[in-house]
């Protein structure tokens, strides 16, 4: 990359089961309010805005409308990205260093709680030959974990133990929606969703929003003190019938983070990345993310927790903020991980600050059995 | 500075209204493998692709993700982008910038909407906020009938003059293999005497709904003339948005003034030297769902005075042969597939520059052209192509 893209200020609103309070342009101001405030920048100052949203979740065609006037888009530049909101930092990026923008708002908005997710999500699936079939994400993802803990090995206790582990550093992030002290035999003992899928090791139904600001290198040193570098990005699509796939595999992810990494200059990761914020919406895909990620050899992500490197205080501290399974919206999920990876590397992270971060990972996806994964390296030097 | 970028490969489908040969996969892998036909290169060559579409449409939520392996993405980078009517030149847009910042050297972009699997104008009355605008809005055709009247009140058009806007896209239309409506009108009292849809808009003052897909490689500066010697150069793009909602109703209450369109092109033609549009734009493919609506573009765009697009009809100047070419290929009225409708706009554009065009190429050569869009509640994409930069 010719010249450095800074991220300059990010806010999250606290995440919560049902935002029924506001409408989503309202929600998603919270967050857009908080970095502008941050900056001194006023709407009028914004080059450009990037919107990630869904209209089916909306329930609104054309669904960047609902924050349009809240990101200053009156005739002014927006395109909205239709999927996770890491793809969303990626879009604003690419418009700040191809020198057509400078300074880039991007904003992520979603209230699940207005929508009925298996519906939603049974009309992701292609609807000749796998809609009847009635998966929704929740039961695709069973067949997922299933597939992943017999070809590997993985226990029960070790997914459980990714939900004891976030949950429990989720009691360390104010934005967290679901911070809880749990065990692993409360996680087993919670309701069956799909079998081997537990309430427990589950995404909580989430409303939310995150917005921050990107620039080039020049403009963010004079808007913040902190700025936060994108080092390396880049996603990657796997097949969509899920047939065509090794669910205990995710090629897609190993493909997205390789890119990722040569940009950045990574060559470890386990080593040379410091803190790794990454999007599992159930609790077995923190273990098979990981390993996808080259944190650990295919098959080893349940030995990978249990060695407790990925612990706040341990080697790599995986999900400090709690994670996607301590509530986080779905097209917002991905975004909050690259807010979350910001806060480490400002230092502002709080209780769940890791101790001299200068590299940070953030992972999104989106999709069945993530089809689709993004991945995005950050720095603070 | 920037790297420029380059069109290097077109490709689209044969539009029509329905396509229950193929499935939405199949039909955009169509345009795919058409426009790797033209540019000579394989699936492996590019390294990214982009997608735009409206989910609510076709009724899938996250097609992008269904057509993975057909579209190209399959196991290599991109996203989709979706902002109504403007989507297929959004991605355009968002193309154009991962090149020219470097991170790509090939990259594709494809628009497509497969219409006949969902139910457009059901969707578009769910664009309005649901708590003040419920009922206000009626899909596309009342917004159109509205300006229309509005055209006609206060600029002195008459029907006829909408009339032989229809004809002049259907002639286009009928040169062009893959345009949807080809309906072979003789007279302007062929489209006078059709039904109304919303008075005093009429049955073939309207587009249709298309099912088609539409895909454009892009290249950077160092690549671009190693694929091809002469590839079409995007000069530049602009993309203005304008606040949904003023007193319920899209936009101003006469749907006459796009203030976005005014902005948009203003914007554009400053940054690039333009003083004369009428004289240094040589063809438009713009975005016009209605013939009136091409009236009233001919105006914002300034390619006339206010109140005198309908004047440059009577003159000709838009015609194939004329001056001024505007939509030789048929234009969206009479091709629509919404996703790829601004995606088919800068093909057809792209493809007069390079004299690829066929049937109806222009006479003059083309070396600047402009593409529109418009969308949601008139929003505004331009991009503005050059034969050299």
């Amino acid at each position: 990359m010719a010249d450095r893209v800074g991220i300059c200020a990010v806010a999250q609103t606290r995440y919560a089961p049902d935002r029924s309070d506001v409408s989503e342009g309202e929600l998603a101001y919270e967050a857009i309010k908080e970095v502008l405030e941050e900056t001194g920048l006023t709407l009028s100052d914004i080059d450009s805005a990037v919107s990630c949203s869904e209209d089916f979740w909306d329930g609104r065609t054309i669904s960047n409308m609902n924050i349009q006037p809240f990101v200053g888009a009156h005739l002014g530049h927006e395109d909205k990205v239709a999927g996770d909101g890491l793809n969303a930092v990626y879009c604003g990026l690419a418009q700040v260093l191809s020198g057509h923008q400078e300074v880039v708002l991007v904003v992520a908005h979603m209230k699940e709680s207005q929508a009925e997710h298996a519906l939603i999500e049974n009309a992701a699936f292609d609807p000749v030959f796998m809609r009847q079939l009635g998966l929704d994400f929740l039961s695709a993802a069973a067949l997922q974990a299933r597939r992943y803990m017999y070809k590997y090995g993985i226990t029960a206790e070790q997914c459980a133990g990714v939900a004891v582990k976030n949950r429990g550093n989720a009691k360390k992030n104010p934005f967290a929606q679901e911070p809880l002290d749990l065990t692993v035999e409360d996680v087993l003992a919670s309701r069956m969703l799909a079998d081997p899928i537990r309430r427990l090791d589950s995404k909580p139904v989430s409303d939310g929003a995150c917005a921050m600001i990107l620039t080039r290198e020049a403009r963010a040193r004079k808007l913040t003190s902190k700025p936060v570098w994108i080092l390396g990005v880049s996603n990657c699509y796997e097949a969509h019938y899920l047939g065509d796939r090794d669910l205990a595999d995710c090629r897609a992810l190993t493909e997205a983070a390789g890119k990722a990494y040569r940009m950045a200059g990574i060559r470890n990761p386990l080593r040379e990345i410091d803190v790794a914020e990454i999007s599992e919406e159930y609790s077995y895909q923190e273990l098979l993310w990981m390993e996808g990620l080259g944190f650990c050899d295919r098959g080893e992500g349940g030995r990978l927790l249990d060695s407790g490197k990925t612990r706040l205080g341990g080697k790599l501290p995986v999900n400090p903020s709690g994670g996607v399974l301590s509530g986080n919206p779905n097209h917002v999920a991905g975004m909050a991980r690259v807010a979350e990876a910001v806060l480490q590397l400002r230092g502002e992270a709080g209780d769940r600050q890791v101790e001299d971060a200068k590299r940070a990972l953030a992972h999104g996806v989106t999709g069945i059995c993530g089809q689709h994964q993004a991945v995005m390296i950050l720095g603070n030097v | 500075m920037p790297n420029r970028v380059a069109i290097v490969g077109i490709g689209q489908t044969r539009h029509r209204s329905t396509r229950r040969d193929v499935t939405l996969q199949e039909m955009i892998n169509e345009a795919v493998r058409a426009a790797l036909a033209d540019a000579d290169l394989r699936m492996k060559d590019i390294e990214a692709v982009f997608s735009s579409s409206m989910e609510t449409f076709e009724g899938i939520y996250l097609p992008d993700h269904v057509g993975a392996v057909e579209i190209g993405t399959y196991m290599k980078p991109g996203f989709k982008v979706g902002t109504g009517g403007t989507s297929g030149a959004s991605v355009v847009v968002e193309g154009f910038h991962m090149v020219s910042a470097g991170l790509y050297d090939l990259a594709m972009v494809v628009g497509f909407e497969k219409q006949d699997c969902g139910e457009t104008t059901a969707a578009i009355t769910a664009a309005t906020t649901p708590i003040w605008g419920k009922g206000a809005v009626t899909g596309a055709i009342g917004e159109f009938a509205k300006q229309a009247l509005s055209y006609m009140e206060t600029s002195g058009a008459r029907e006829e003059h909408a009339a032989q806007v229809r004809l002049k896209a259907d002639r286009g239309a009928c040169l062009n293999e893959y345009a949807h409506l080809k309906l072979g009108l003789k007279s302007a009292e062929e489209v006078l005497k059709s039904d109304y849809l919303v008075w005093p808009l009429r049955f073939l003052d309207f587009c249709p709904q298309s099912s088609g897909a539409c895909a454009l490689i892009f290249a950077s500066q160092q690549r671009a003339r190693k694929v091809r010697s002469k590839p079409v150069w995007i000069a530049d793009v602009e993309v203005v948005h304008q606040e949904p909602f003023w007193a319920g109703t899209f936009g101003d209450p006469t749907g006459r003034e796009t203030y976005s369109q005014h902005v948009a092109c203003e914007r554009l033609y400053k940054r690039n030297g333009i003083t004369h549009p009428r004289r240094e734009i040589d063809l438009a493919e713009l975005y016009e769902p209605s013939n009136w609506e091409e009236m009233n573009l001919y105006e914002h765009f300034h390619f006339c005075e206010k109140n005198e697009g309908w004047k440059m009809v009577e003159e000709g100047v838009t015609e194939i042969e004329g001056d001024l070419p505007v939509n030789p290929s048929g234009g969206v009225i009479a091709t629509n597939p919404i996703g790829a409708t601004p995606t088919i706009r800068v093909a057809e554009a792209a493809l007069q520059i390079r004299g690829d065009a066929g049937g109806h190429q222009v006479p003059k050569e083309v070396n600047t052209a402009l593409a529109s869009a418009l969308g949601g509640p008139n929003w505004t994409v331009l991009t503005l192509l050059k034969r050299s930069v």
